[in-house]
């Protein structure tokens, strides 16, 4: 059993949960407060819409791309949400419904153009964050009420967060990792020929992946205005490295097709405590951003050190 | 033992002194959350924190009262930041916010979770937190109101702005119109923006000033009088009657022109230790008296006669600073009730 668990695989495998719960003790120690239903609920609460964030950004790794846009995305969404979401709900039901297509879209023009992915969301980044100033020009809004109560659910026992997480984390793992769609999804990143061989268009999938890569950024923007009760045009910025660090952190790669959604989840949850673990060791806020670094790169040497020993064996 | 003596003397010692102080706050530890730190307003803002909040502590005032800042002005990352001193045990926030509106819901968990919420200069809209405001409306009139009770008689004035579609550039500017039309013998000629920078306050007045006729007066928004004192010089007018903005550079100016042809105007501005002033009102609302949720932040006015004083304060390239006592915050809130 002991063998079995040491594998270099399961390793792998188990590597983001134990950083995590690594983190999680060393916070615990040193701030015992946080070891309450109230504590975590504020630790982790934050956690959300990054977590969300970061299983979008996981969806384009996963097809062999990368998402710049994102956070600014996020922004917008969010903006959508604090301003017509709460004025005319369906004019913001469509507006976000709306951003979701145009997601899809940019897959496909990735895809038809056979274009670099990087420069197409790097140029569209300056789009949506246009937008998003042109709907909210000065910070401001208000989440709808609906949000704000789901968002600040004090349900009994477990922390709302919690819940939010591990239901993320499941529903994302079973479609991706247990479907028969899901490994068609993941197959177009690894091997897109074979899938495009088998009779799969690829565009198809790329659209699909780009368009969840939208839904879970739309609710990635919902859920962070749910917590802050009102938008500013640049609220998310930081998403877009966030994501992609969590992604990578809970052990995907960007090689398509090779990724973890619970992984993701819990790598995003990860990078968030980072800062808090930080903060409560009372360092210095000009070290805080190297040492987030830091963790990261102390994870990923782990990791290193672990595919290493598997290719030798 | 001798060292132990020593020290508990010196704590009886600070127990007896500080009885008329201290009330109920010297258990309490007060944190000050800050989004930004990359100008000398924000530097000489912590500095001042330092220096006042390290005496209170070592007077017994307050437990403990620590500065943060974000690494990045960043609203999410200042909202996890609050969340943190919530959890960290602090009884009373102290926040320069990066949002007015964005930190709004880790405010409000602060206020659910027992913590008072003080917000400074850049101030929050969350109604259960205090708020220690500028009234950047008045400062703008004030200025007029000066030059009436220097010129009666009114005349010609200049109007240097800031940066344009920034909310405190449309205040202050408010601020000078409303004065302008109280007090009709002003006339405001010409308007330009200065960006709250000398150099280009300096081409900007020196582009406007052969449309105009005589200025008497030319009313600022700071970082702009030095530019504007140049252009005049350069173009060969009369000097007017320049406010000015507490900047250094200003000052100094100012006091080479009173001493060499006794040039009176006066100086108004900020200080960036208002941050003291929150921690004190901090204190106050931790101490159980009744504050008002919305404060006034006084203005540092530099007259004729106090014009060295501040100059001697103040670094090279800085802003006249002030720190605030105890008492100055009793009277603040004294005022606001």
């Amino acid at each position: 059993m002991i063998a079995r668990l040491l594998t270099p695989h399961s390793l792998r495998t188990l590597l983001p949960a134990v950083s995590l719960a690594a983190l999680l003790a060393a916070i615990f120690y040193l701030q015992p407060r946080t070891m309450s239903y109230f504590g975590l609920n504020l630790l982790l609460n934050l956690a959300v819409p990054i977590a969300l964030a970061t299983v979008a950004q996981m969806f384009i790794l996963c097809v062999n791309d990368l998402d710049l846009s994102l956070g600014a995305f996020i922004s917008l969404t969010a903006c959508i949400t604090a301003t017509w979401l709460h004025d005319t709900p369906l004019l913001g039901a469509l507006a976000l419904a709306g951003c979701v297509l145009a997601y899809a879209g940019l897959g496909a023009l990735i895809h038809l153009r056979n274009l670099p992915s990087i420069v197409v969301t790097l140029g569209m980044s300056f789009v949506w964050m246009g937008i998003a100033v042109l709907i909210l020009p000065t910070p401001g809004g208000k989440a709808p009420d609906w949000i704000r109560s789901l968002m600040t659910l004090k349900p009994a026992l477990i922390p709302f967060p919690i819940i939010a997480l591990v239901v993320l984390g499941g529903i994302v793992q079973i479609a991706l990792m247990r479907s028969a769609p899901g490994v068609v999804l993941r197959g177009a990143g690894g091997n897109p020929q074979s899938v495009a061989r088998a009779g799969w268009s690829i565009l198809r999938v790329k659209m699909i992946m780009f368009g969840l890569a939208g839904l879970f950024g739309v609710l990635a923007g919902m859920a962070l205005v749910g917590l802050t009760t009102s938008a500013d045009a640049n609220i998310a910025l930081r998403y877009t490295l966030l994501s992609i660090a969590g992604v990578i952190l809970g052990g995907g790669e960007f090689t398509g097709g090779r990724i973890s959604p619970i992984g993701a989840v819990i790598g995003a949850v990860t990078l968030a405590l980072a800062g808090s673990f930080l903060s409560f060791l009372r360092l210095n806020p000009d070290w805080q951003i190297g040492a987030q670094g830091a963790i990261l790169i102390l994870v990923l040497a782990l990791r290193v050190i672990i595919n290493r020993t598997a290719a030798k064996s | 033992m001798m060292n132990k003596t020593i020290t508990l003397t010196g704590v009886a010692l600070a127990c007896l002194m500080g009885t008329t102080a201290i009330a109920d706050t010297a258990d309490k530890r007060i944190a000050l959350s800050n989004n930004y730190a990359g100008n000398s307003w924000r530097q000489a803002m912590l500095t001042s924190w330092e220096t006042v909040t390290g005496q209170a502590v070592a007077d017994g005032t307050v437990a403990a009262a620590d500065a943060f800042t974000t690494a990045e002005n960043q609203v999410t990352e200042q909202a996890a930041q609050i969340q943190n001193l919530i959890l960290q045990g602090y009884d009373a926030i102290v926040i320069n916010a990066a949002s007015p509106e964005g930190l709004n819901g880790a405010v409000k968990e602060a206020c659910d979770a027992g913590v008072v919420v003080v917000s400074f200069d850049g101030i929050v809209t969350e109604p259960c937190a205090w708020r220690i405001a500028v009234d950047f409306h008045e400062m703008g009139k004030v200025q007029v109101e000066y030059l009436a009770t220097r010129l009666p008689d009114g005349g010609d004035l200049l109007e240097i702005r800031g940066l344009a579609g920034v909310f405190v550039d449309d205040a202050i500017s408010g601020g000078i119109h409303e004065g302008v039309s109280e007090n009709s013998q002003f006339a405001i000629k010409g308007s330009v923006h200065g960006n709250w920078a000398q150099d280009v306050s300096q081409k900007a007045v020196a582009g406007i000033l052969p449309s105009l006729p005589e200025i008497k007066g030319v009313v600022t928004q700071g970082g702009d009088g030095y530019g504007a004192a140049q252009a005049f010089k350069a173009a060969g007018r009369d000097m007017p009657i320049i406010v000015m903005g507490n900047r250094q550079d200003e000052l100094a100016w100012w006091k080479e022109q009173k001493d060499a042809t006794d040039y009176q105007t006066m100086s108004v501005s900020i200080a960036p230790g208002v941050s003291t002033l929150a921690f004190w009102v901090a204190q106050q609302v931790l101490d159980g008296k009744d504050v008002p949720k919305d404060l006034t932040v006084p203005f540092l006015t530099i007259t004729q006669d106090t014009l060295e004083d501040n100059l001697a304060t103040t670094q090279e390239g800085g802003v006249a600073n002030v720190e605030y006592s105890l008492e100055d915050a009793q009277s603040v809130i004294n005022e606001a009730m």
